[in-house]
């Protein structure tokens, strides 16, 4: 696991370094496809069967985060009734790292589900970052350096939960920006998130995610019939820092579960494999190819040099 | 000036005029006219004016999208973070700028020196499409003015697009060098003309290890997408390859339709060599074309079949991705196999054009239409159709003033 970091730092190196990465890549994807984490890395377990929609985590998050006012108050209800662009339910914006849905489902009553950044444990926005911004701290969180944001967002690309948000309407410091777990004000010191304290209903639990994964399971096999028999983001990408359980089928709540268990990395490993067989067997093989080609003009000319010799001699 | 040429007006092709005196750098600009002919001349030409209203319209637009940001300019969304501008701007402009390098190959490092006449015009189409790519892309950027900072401010070597950045700014510099021959010619710096010459192998290698990794870069660029690009324009295994392979025709096709544009538009500047040539060359490179097209066809359903992705043919999205193979792959590829067989440059241009236009097609399904096809459908907004023909009429225009000033479709006249 280390080993991934110092492969990291040790390719800030520039041109030299592109060669480099895509040997000891290969060499390493192995490992990189079995990294599961941190091994004392923090998370959040978040039981929707608790939810009642309340939003008192949204108003956490935006005092928390200094965020501005929103629109509407986080009392106000109406907003489940909204919309976002392109018909989609609301989600993240650089206005708001945390958003509470409501889902009518079928399996009767409504389930409400807080969506924010999962903190993936290899990330997606991470390895798609040509600045390397991104961070995966030791404790779980995935946070990033808005001074060095060029502002290219396949980071937003990358995403399988469409998390980071752009302040598009910003011209002179347009920059990525979502949920980082709290991490300057609270998880660096040990503490959970606003959210997870805020909240009135004890729907979300912080821990250690080793810990969390065996609450899980526990609750699970305790209620049977109570939970979903899945922990979404146990595996989901490579596995995530934030779990979810469900009573209803996570994808009546809006969770995509066609996305496997890869995280994006493992997708990208075949182009990067071929990086430095290019970078290596190409310069001789196309040097090659001239050689091949020009060899007529190179025999006209040694059949030159072969009569002005035996002229020479004669 | 094709009208011109029939009056009596020859174009500088030479460092002298005919009395013997050099011709000032100015008079080389003016094309050997004097200012006011040059000027009547550029005010009768239609097209002029056509430029004129494009960017009466367009350069407030791209003005503003710096002035208020790219929520004003676009319909960026956290869905969507790339739309026309990237799409068109990188992803269509960079494939159909290949040219460089498989002109380089051909003549530099295959010996094909029969395909001289043409092989400035593929560097210089080369040249200005990477250039233009790098503009859209500073358009679309957050903060264009941190360019450089994948370079040297905070560099993050295992992503793609770092190769990306690094690659075509390399290779920049590497058409650069690939084309001081032409302006070396004509400022009169034979010095630098024979640097080049002597390093020109090494150039063109470095063009082709550049070109295969960037090209396939961009396609390797959506390999971080799966699951939101469709799955029939989505292939883990053979993204690279795809867009690398489809680069090759598509660059040669450009090629072959630029060259069909400069035979009639600007006649007046190519030299016999090139107009008497150029049948020939097309047939030529329409063989080349065509090989490309097939190893394509055959290679975009082996990522079909690895992926199982049949079932999707049926769909909707289906009909789509086989009309595109249609348009796109199927028709050039008859109609290439049939100029090379019966030596008819006529259908290898047309072609040419089916190619071009279904390379575009393609790149705008994988980066745009089926992008996200299990969410929604977005149509950038018109602004970005605005800046998007602004800055594309802007290459246009500088690509045609090169070509009346620098010996690219015809010979210098003067030994160095």
């Amino acid at each position: 696991m280390m080993k991934k970091i110092d492969r990291r730092n040790f390719l800030k190196g520039g041109l030299a370094g592109t060669a480099a990465l895509a040997v000891t890549g290969k060499a390493t994807s192995g490992k990189a496809a079995s990294f599961e984490g941190y091994p004392d890395s923090m998370g959040v377990l978040v039981d929707l069967t608790k939810c009642v929609g309340c939003r008192t985590c949204e108003a956490a998050c935006n005092k928390e985060q200094g965020l501005p006012e929103p629109a509407k108050p986080f009392n106000d209800t109406s907003v489940f009734d909204e919309t976002g662009h392109g018909g989609m339910p609301r989600q993240p914006t650089e206005k708001a790292y945390t958003v509470v849905n409501r889902y009518d489902t079928e399996s009767g009553g409504p389930v409400y589900r807080k969506i924010q950044c999962n903190h993936c444990n290899e990330p997606g926005c991470l390895t798609s970052c040509f600045v390397n911004a991104y961070t995966k701290t030791p404790e779980g969180a995935v946070i990033y350096d808005p001074k060095v944001c060029v502002g290219c967002r396949t980071c937003m690309i990358a995403c399988p939960f469409h998390i980071p948000a752009y302040s598009y309407s910003s011209t002179i410091n347009p920059i990525i920006k979502k949920c980082i777990f709290c991490y300057d004000t609270r998880l660096k010191f040990g503490r959970p998130p606003a959210c997870v304290e805020a909240c009135p209903q004890e729907v979300m639990v912080f821990g250690k995610r080793a810990d969390l994964l065996r609450l899980a399971r526990q609750r699970i096999k305790e209620n049977p019939n109570k939970y979903i028999d899945h922990i979404y983001g146990e595996k989901e990408m490579g596995g995530t820092s934030w779990l979810y359980l469900s009573g209803v089928p996570f994808e009546e709540v809006g969770f995509n579960t066609t996305l496997g268990n890869e995280p994006v990395i493992s997708y990208v490993k075949e182009f990067l494999g071929i990086v430095p067989m290019v970078l290596t067997i190409w310069p001789a093989l196309f040097t090659g190819f001239h050689l091949l080609a020009t060899r007529k003009e190179e025999a006209e000319a040694g059949k030159k040099d072969n009569n002005k010799g035996e002229g020479g001699r004669s | 000036m094709n009208r011109m040429l029939e009056k009596g007006f020859r174009p500088i092709d030479t460092l002298h005029k005919p009395d013997g005196t050099p011709w000032s750098f100015k008079e080389k600009m003016m094309l050997g006219l004097s200012p006011q002919e040059y000027w009547a001349a550029q005010l009768r030409n239609p097209f002029n004016w056509i430029l004129a209203a494009i960017f009466a319209v367009g350069t407030p637009i791209i003005v503003g999208r710096f002035i208020f940001g790219l929520g004003w300019a676009t319909h960026g969304s956290y869905d969507y973070p790339w739309g026309l501008l990237l799409g068109w701007g990188l992803f269509v402009m960079v494939p159909l700028s290949a040219s460089g390098f498989m002109m380089g190959t051909t003549v530099e490092l295959f010996g094909r020196k029969d395909f001289k006449p043409i092989e400035r015009l593929g560097l210089l189409n080369g040249l200005l499409g990477y250039f233009f790519a790098v503009v859209f892309l500073q358009v679309d950027l957050g903060q264009p003015w941190r360019l450089i900072y994948p370079m040297f401010v905070s560099l993050g070597p295992a992503a793609v697009l770092f190769l990306v950045a690094w690659h075509v700014a390399t290779y920049l510099s590497v058409q650069i060098a690939e084309l001081i021959p032409a302006v070396s010619e004509w400022m009169g710096w034979p010095k630098a003309k024979r640097f080049i010459k002597q390093i020109v192998i090494g150039l063109t290698v470095a063009g082709i290890i550049l070109s295969t990794l960037h090209q396939g870069a961009l396609g390797a660029l959506f390999t971080y997408a799966p699951g939101k690009v469709h799955p029939l324009w989505y292939s883990s295994a053979f993204q690279w390859f795809h867009f690398l392979c489809s680069a090759i025709f598509a660059g040669l096709s450009m090629l072959i339709v630029v060259s069909t544009l400069t035979k009639w538009f600007m006649r007046w500047r190519c030299d016999e060599t090139f107009l008497k040539s150029l049948d020939r060359l097309t047939v030529g490179i329409a063989k080349g074309a065509a090989l490309a097209l097939v190893t394509y066809l055959v290679i975009k359903f082996i990522g079909v079949a690895h992926d199982n992705d049949w079932k999707y043919l049926f769909s909707g999205w289906g009909q789509w991705f086989m009309f595109e193979i249609a348009l796109g792959v199927i028709v050039p590829l008859v109609l290439f196999t049939s100029a090379v067989r019966n030596n008819n440059a006529t259908t290898a241009r047309w072609a040419a054009l089916f190619a071009v236009l279904g390379i575009a097609l393609n790149r705008l399904n994988t980066s745009l239409v089926t992008f996200n096809w299990n969410l929604y459908q977005e149509i950038p907004h018109w602004r970005e159709f605005v800046i998007t023909i602004t800055v594309y009429a802007t290459y246009i225009l500088v690509y045609r003033a090169v070509l009346a000033r620098l010996p690219i479709l015809f010979t210098w006249k003067d030994k160095s």
